[in-house]
């Protein structure tokens, strides 16, 4: 079998990380490049200017505005996202108790998996489209709609500056929990029953199942379900875009690093700048996921 | 036994035989990076397509050299350059190929096309993705338009392009001296109101502020949100009436420092004044929840008679011709003095030339592109576009005497009423950062309990950490 290997194996790998090169690592590459010049995007020459663009970064009252909104996003959005979905995973496949001698989830629980399942489905920009007229401010949108037939007053989700990053948090929880519930689904499917089995002979209830036999055997399930939704944390940026007012406000309040990149390179025609906050969002990302995978380092079960 | 099961390649030695594999990618990366900062300057206008100068051919553009034009597909559609402009150039240069291609996104479309040296020789740069044209400018990639204003109009016997302008047209695509961009639709700025409701009810266009607030007043109490606009989207509408009524109690001169970034330019009484005045109307008259809808849902609301005055310019009648009912009469107001001491009348309008159109001094054809635009300003061009858009072209009375629609002849009545009176700022599409920072502290002005102080305190170092930037090319006028 040695024989004949390389050229086996490149063969395979040539056109994909071709591909792979040029659109990421090309771009990353020349990401770093425009980061230490003022290119302007409309000449093919460019002047650099060294640490310039960071300095001024470090300034910039807006960067780091965007900074603390990925802060609250990275701790609420994994937190809330896995909370629901493992409580809706643990239903839908345990939730029901055990019925001749198998644990099986609530009543519909087949229906209600292809339900959760839907958000991940439609497109992110429909998703925004959608929940602006959720949330519109007035009686055409549904919760407002909905209120003042009740004779409340209009609550204003994205016009508010306290109200518009949470709502959109909230669109950004609601539209990823299907997938982790999938996820998660699998991860408890591949659990022996035998386990929850002796635990039911022992009288486990289904909190004691759930939290000495569930959550530590999904635990590494769980440590990429928190790298992913991090890393979503740093993104944001489909929503922020079309939802929010004036583009990332009112005045700034849900503003994220991404839609700054897009609105320094293509509004102020500073793609220096923008690949230099480009750079930074890169390090960012990258710190995250490791940091992650090493705190939540711990044995994993073996099954 | 467990010999036979190793995988010959176990994971670890993959990765590192895939890094290698990466390697081989290199040279796709150096070549992507070739197409940003390994460009020269070599293209010059000696080598550009040239044809014989004649009485038809004033420019001398090269016959049967094709042409490529980009034009913005938003408000004004693109009917008036495919059905009007295009057919024009065409019977001049019938062996001169027109490429028409619309876009609801310039920059998406052209920015890469002028970074990877193959520009289209016209474009129309508009839109909420407009590029930025003062970079544009100052990247060299701009035809300077000299040349077009001199020829002769193409069909105003014993005038040149630039006699046939309304006044001031030049100067609006002037940067730093050089004329580079043509500013084509004129546009006249204020507040619209609907005929048919102000004379159901008895009211009047008001002209003083007392009369603006007592109708105001009426209107809530008919039921009707008096003023709106949408903070969401178009706050930029809310902060040209600002400052026009800053313009008018301290003279235009108020904007034109504004736009050379003069010291305290901001920090200015008359700024503060109508600040003031518009903060008011803002926490009294207005509604916060339109903060967070966008203008076609506001000028929706205004063509279902819940919405009193809207602020806007004379593009809006056209926008909205599928929404407005039948009998609606879109008719414009100036603005109203805000006090009795202003510096100019009540009659006083903002009104300028607007909607870019520049030539690519490194196409193919920027002789081409130019010819293009002595036929857009031609007067059979010029009445083409007014009719099918119901918007004023900078050619200088061009559809005087025609009947287009109510909107524009009220509009047009205005602008001769204002005379000599008519001011604009150009800051906004110079330093695109202040325009951002204009609409948040517009939004919190109106919306959210700001004050006159702080949102001249906020624009004044807005404004002096623009002039700061070095990153940033100045202009003025």
């Amino acid at each position: 079998m040695k024989h004949g290997r390389y050229p086996f194996i490149i063969g395979f790998l040539i056109v994909p990380v071709a591909i792979y090169g040029t659109f990421v690592i090309a771009a990353y590459v020349q990401a770093f490049q425009l980061s230490f010049t003022n290119w302007r995007g409309f000449s093919p020459n460019v002047d650099y200017i060294g640490f310039d663009n960071f300095t001024k970064l470090f300034h910039d009252s807006t960067f780091w505005k965007a900074i603390q909104h990925h802060v609250l996003l990275l701790i609420f959005l994994p937190l809330l996202t896995i909370i629901l979905a493992l409580f809706f995973a643990f239903l839908l496949n345990v939730g029901g108790g055990s019925k001749g001698g198998r644990t099986q989830g609530v009543r519909g629980s087949k229906f209600y998996r292809v339900i959760f399942f839907f958000p991940q489905l439609l497109a992110l920009a429909l998703v925004a489209v959608i929940f602006s007229r959720v949330y519109s401010p007035d009686e055409s949108g549904l919760i407002n709609g909905l209120l003042q037939q009740f004779g409340a007053g209009p609550v204003l989700f994205l016009a508010d500056s306290h109200l518009a990053l949470w709502s959109i948090l909230a669109v950004l929880v609601w539209q990823g929990v299907g997938f982790y519930v999938v996820l998660f689904s699998a991860g408890m499917g591949s659990i022996p029953t035998e386990i929850y089995e002796a635990a039911a002979l022992d009288g486990a209830t289904r909190s004691t199942l759930f939290f000495k036999i569930t959550l530590p055997l999904l635990w590494s399930t769980l440590q990429v379900a928190w790298v992913y939704l991090g890393i979503a944390a740093f993104d944001a940026f489909a929503l922020v875009n079309v939802m929010s007012v004036d583009r990332g406000g009112p005045d700034g309040a849900t503003t994220v690093l991404g839609l700054e990149i897009y609105r320094n390179a293509f509004d102020y025609a500073q793609f220096g700048y923008a690949s230099a906050m480009g750079v930074v969002l890169f390090f960012l990302t990258l710190t995250f996921a490791a940091l992650t995978l090493r705190v939540t380092r711990r044995d994993t079960v073996e099954l | 036994m467990s010999d036979i099961f190793k995988p010959e390649v176990d994971r670890r030695t993959l990765l590192r035989r895939a890094a290698a594999v990466g390697l081989l990618a290199t040279p796709a990366v150096s070549m992507l990076s070739a197409c940003v900062g390994g460009g020269d300057d070599s293209d010059d206008k000696a080598d550009k397509p040239s044809g014989t100068v004649s009485a038809t051919n004033p420019l001398g553009v090269k016959e049967d050299e094709p042409l490529e034009i980009v034009i913005f597909n938003g408000g004004l559609g693109t009917k008036y350059a495919t059905d009007v402009d295009i057919p024009s150039y065409n019977k001049l240069f019938p062996n001169s190929k027109v490429a028409f291609s619309q876009t609801e996104e310039i920059a998406t479309v052209v920015q890469p096309r002028f970074t990877g040296g193959n520009p289209p020789d016209m474009i129309n740069n508009s839109g909420s993705k407009l590029m930025d044209q003062g970079a544009l400018v100052q990247a060299g990639q701009v035809q300077d338009l000299t040349e077009l204003f001199a020829a002769p109009s193409l069909d105003i016997t014993g005038k040149t392009v630039k006699d046939t302008l309304i006044p001031g047209t030049v100067e609006q695509g002037t940067f730093n001296g050089k004329p580079y961009v043509l500013n084509y639709a004129f546009t006249v700025f204020g507040l619209w109101y609907s005929g048919k409701l102000f004379k159901d009810n008895g009211w009047t266009a008001p002209t003083t502020w007392a009369d603006f607030l007592t109708l105001l007043d009426a209107m809530k109490a008919k039921g009707i949100t008096p003023y709106g606009y949408a903070g969401a989207n178009a706050p930029y509408y809310q902060y040209t009436v600002i400052l026009a009524s800053a313009a008018k109690i301290g003279g235009a001169d108020i904007l034109k420092n504004i736009d050379n970034l003069e010291p305290n330019a901001w920090n200015n009484d008359a700024v503060k004044q109508a600040a003031a005045a518009w903060a008011e109307v803002g926490a009294k008259y207005s509604d916060k929840s339109f903060l967070g809808l966008k203008h076609t849902e506001v000028q929706l609301k205004q063509d279902q008679y819940k919405v009193g005055f809207y602020p806007s310019g004379s593009w809006l009648e056209n926008e909205q011709a599928k929404d407005t009912p039948a009998g609606f009469d879109y008719q414009l107001a100036p603005l109203p003095s805000v006090t009795t001491a202003d510096k100019l009348p009540a009659t006083a309008l903002y009104a300028a030339a607007g909607e870019q159109y520049f030539v690519a001094s490194k196409g193919k054809n920027p002789k081409g592109g130019m010819e293009f635009m002595r036929h857009m300003l031609s007067k059979a061009g010029a009445v083409g576009f007014t009719q099918l858009t119901k918007t004023l072209t900078v050619v200088s009375g061009a559809t005087d005497g025609m009947e287009i629609s109510p909107g524009l002849t009220s509009g047009n009545k205005a602008l001769v009423a204002a005379g000599a009176d008519t001011f604009s700022f150009r800051f906004d599409t110079w330093y695109k950062k202040l325009d951002d920072e204009l609409r948040a502290a517009t939004n919190e002005l109106m919306f959210q309990g700001g004050t006159a102080d702080k949102f001249v305190t906020r624009m004044q170092k807005a404004a002096d950490a623009v002039k700061a930037d070095s990153s940033i090319e100045k202009f003025s006028r």
